[in-house]
């Protein structure tokens, strides 16, 4: 199949979602920031890392005094683990294969994930003294810890450098005049290739030979025009290709004063309009250019303004356009409304 | 309790569907479905969906497969972000309310439209977890290693469930890796996610499964035979993956309990286990013996891991073979989240 039928899709939030963290998570990682790991004490005792501001066993509110918290670590063993042979590049902690492991820190009852950067499989086994690689530059994040590193019997954990200090020397060196950490910003990027489809493959290959191209079951007599496949109403297939006139005229409207929503129109205001065609029983959804706006209006009749260069791509109608011809009488359009 | 009973089911999956979209693939196998069932549209009194936004690469993508339906005049629909057999869940329990006496329940995904692995990872802890990315397999791979040495059970195990996985799915037309595979030629390959080979990470599959689902004389009027929900539950265990015990499945345990898996002889057995280890603690937790029991005879989410469908599709499986009376008594197993979080267990009966 041609690559012109697969859409480049990306899901993602321009800078990232603002999370608040709360007061349980902020103190975990303001923790992670001043090179330290702080672990929460639940009802029964237990030490939880990553600390939960709930006790994962009573669902009671824990975190909330000084006293459920407790120093840990840095230092741990590996309670289990896997091998990454092939990083993720941009998502991984690490770009060389590394281990991911659950790491019970000295002090904590339950085991924290994180990546483990010991060369490869045999670098590593269940029960492996690791402990943190700190970034210098830390920001209040799981990823202040690059990643865990095993530790030769004897060997001591290496505390976080600390985080900055003025060039002069003075200031605060492990930055707690910060404050608490409150929010992090969460980005994340997935990457999809999406072919059309049957239905919308054969509508734009109608769109690059200049013409409109509906569908409808065989059950029905209503044309759909830009077909996803199927008779909404009836779930049937509109397995039978039905040409559509690219006239036809406007059924409801609005007028568009905000800019950059469209590329096909640079200049505001502009009409989007629903445009019923002759011959189909669904509207197309297309901008009214080539008159004022305010003289758009119901039943107006209105045909397809055609690129130049015509592709199987949506761009290849860049608007419509008043015919002149009389307005379709409302009882034309009613039903589409 | 309302009888219900499974009447109906259809499957499809192939590993890259590139010529047609969600709602293409979806109308196939409900118009399969509807056909097998012998009941008509007006006569479906609920529409149940599985489906994920991740995997549709974009928000509402239950509300594209509603063109696949048919929703005028409009019918009675809800959804779930989840796996469709909780869409079954919420069907079942909407039929013991009186208020209805069918619904069809569907799930679908396109997995090859992305990275079906790394849009798995957008369901852990926003704040410690999903910076580092652990994919589906890294995190089941934990798991496996986990389950491996507490249990003294190793590689060759997780081998011999994948292999069998293959054989079985021969006779699965959806099935997306099925062949003659062996427990050597599965350990010959080398491993993707220590201690996870090839074969022991589910093939992906694009498709859409249907069930009907139907109470009492309605039930009986439409299928000789219908595969009668005795018992269905679902328990779900913390987010955390380092609070919980990877070596055993608690959840699996107390929905198989509360389903009634013990209560009577398992003839076949349908378990949701997208990787090899899973099936083992899957069995476990149910008290499964691989002596009197078939496990995955169909080659199971190993053979062809349609998201959002695979867990609907081991009721339809453990059904089919109830309709056939190749068997009396069936569990079924749906999961969802990661490395066995969240746990569905029903007991099947033919009459």
């Amino acid at each position: 199949m041609s690559e012109t039928f697969v859409a480049e899709h990306a899901l993602e939030y321009p800078g990232g979602y603002t999370r608040s963290v709360g007061p349980v998570i902020g103190r975990f990682l303001t923790g992670l920031r001043d090179g330290r790991i702080e672990g929460v004490r639940a009802r029964d005792g237990r030490v939880i890392v990553p600390p939960t501001e709930y006790d994962p066993v009573t669902s009671d509110e824990i975190g909330g005094d000084d006293g459920d918290w407790v120093d840990v670590g840095p230092a741990g063993r590996v309670v289990t683990w896997s091998w990454v042979a092939n990083p993720r590049v941009g998502k991984h902690p690490l770009d060389r294969p590394f281990a991911f492991a659950l790491i019970r820190l000295d002090g904590a009852d339950t085991a924290l994930l994180h990546a483990v950067d010991c060369g490869s499989p045999d670098g590593i086994v269940t029960g492996a003294r690791v402990a943190p690689r700190w970034r210098a530059e830390r920001v209040g994040k799981i990823t202040d810890i690059e990643c865990f590193t095993v530790l030769a019997d004897g060997e001591q954990p290496v505390a976080a450098t600390p985080r900055h200090v003025a060039a002069d020397g003075a200031g605060d060196a492990d930055g707690t005049d910060e404050g608490a950490v409150t929010s992090m910003n969460s980005a994340f990027r997935l990457e999809y290739r999406i072919p059309a489809g049957a239905a919308t493959r054969r509508y734009l290959n109608g769109l690059a030979e200049g013409r409109i191209v509906g569908g409808r079951a065989p059950s029905s007599t209503e044309v759909y025009a830009a077909s996803r496949g199927t008779d909404p109403k009836t779930g049937e297939p509109t397995s039978i290709e039905v040409e559509i006139s690219d006239a036809g005229c406007v059924t409801t409207y609005c007028v568009v004063n905000i800019p950059g929503l469209s590329e096909l129109a640079p200049e505001i205001p502009y009409v989007s309009a629903q445009i019923l065609l002759d011959g189909a029983d669904n509207m197309m959804f297309g901008l009214i250019r080539g008159c004022p706006v305010e003289d758009v209006h119901m039943g107006m009749r209105v045909k397809a303004k055609w690129a130049d260069e015509l592709k199987p791509d949506h761009r290849s109608i860049l608007h419509w356009e008043p015919t002149g011809e009389p307005d379709a009488p409302y009882e034309h359009y009613k039903d589409n409304l | 309790m309302r009888d219900v009973g499974v009447i109906s089911f259809a499957a499809s999956g192939v590993d890259r569907d590139a010529d047609h979209n969600e709602v293409e693939i979806i109308v196939p196998v409900i118009r399969q479905a509807m056909a097998d069932s012998g009941l008509t549209k007006p006569e479906i009194g609920f529409v149940c969906s599985g489906s994920l936004d991740y995997l549709f690469g974009g928000p509402f993508a239950f509300v594209a497969g509603v063109d696949a339906v048919g929703a005028v005049p409009p019918i009675r629909e809800s959804h779930v972000e989840m796996d469709a057999a909780w869409a079954l869940y919420e069907a079942w329990t909407y039929i013991q309310t009186g208020e209805i006496d069918t619904a069809l329940i569907y799930g679908f995904s396109k997995g090859s439209i992305g990275d079906v692995h790394e849009i798995l990872t957008m369901q852990t802890d926003p704040y410690n977890v999903l910076p580092l990315w652990p994919s589906a397999t890294d995190m089941a791979a934990l798991q496996a290693r986990a389950y491996l040495e507490a249990s003294g059970r190793t590689e060759r195990d997780l081998a011999e469930v994948a292999a069998r996985s293959q054989v079985n799915a021969k006779a699965t037309p959806y099935a997306t890796r099925s062949g003659d595979a062996t427990v050597d030629a599965v350990l010959a390959q080398p491993k993707v996610a220590d201690p996870l080979r090839a074969a022991d990470v589910f093939a992906g599959s694009d498709g859409a499964a249907v069930i009907i689902i139907a109470a009492d004389d309605v039930a009986r009027r439409v299928c000789k035979r219908p595969a009668w929900i005795r018992g269905i539950e679902h328990r779900i265990e913390a987010h955390s993956l380092g609070v919980r015990d990877l070596t055993r499945s608690e959840s699996t345990a107390l929905a198989g309990a509360a389903a009634g898996v013990a209560d009577g002889k398992v003839d076949i057995a349908e378990l949701h286990a997208q990787f090899s280890h899973e099936e083992l603690i899957l069995a476990e937790a149910l008290g499964l013996d691989a002596a009197a029991t078939s496990i995955n005879p169909s080659g199971g989410a190993l053979a062809g891991n349609c998201l959002m469908a695979a867990g609907l599709q081991r009721f339809g499986e453990a059904a089919q073979r109830i309709w056939s009376g190749d068997a009396d008594r069936a569990v079924v197993h749906a999961t969802s989240g990661p490395c066995l979080q969240h746990n569905l267990v029903a007991v099947l009966e033919g009459e």
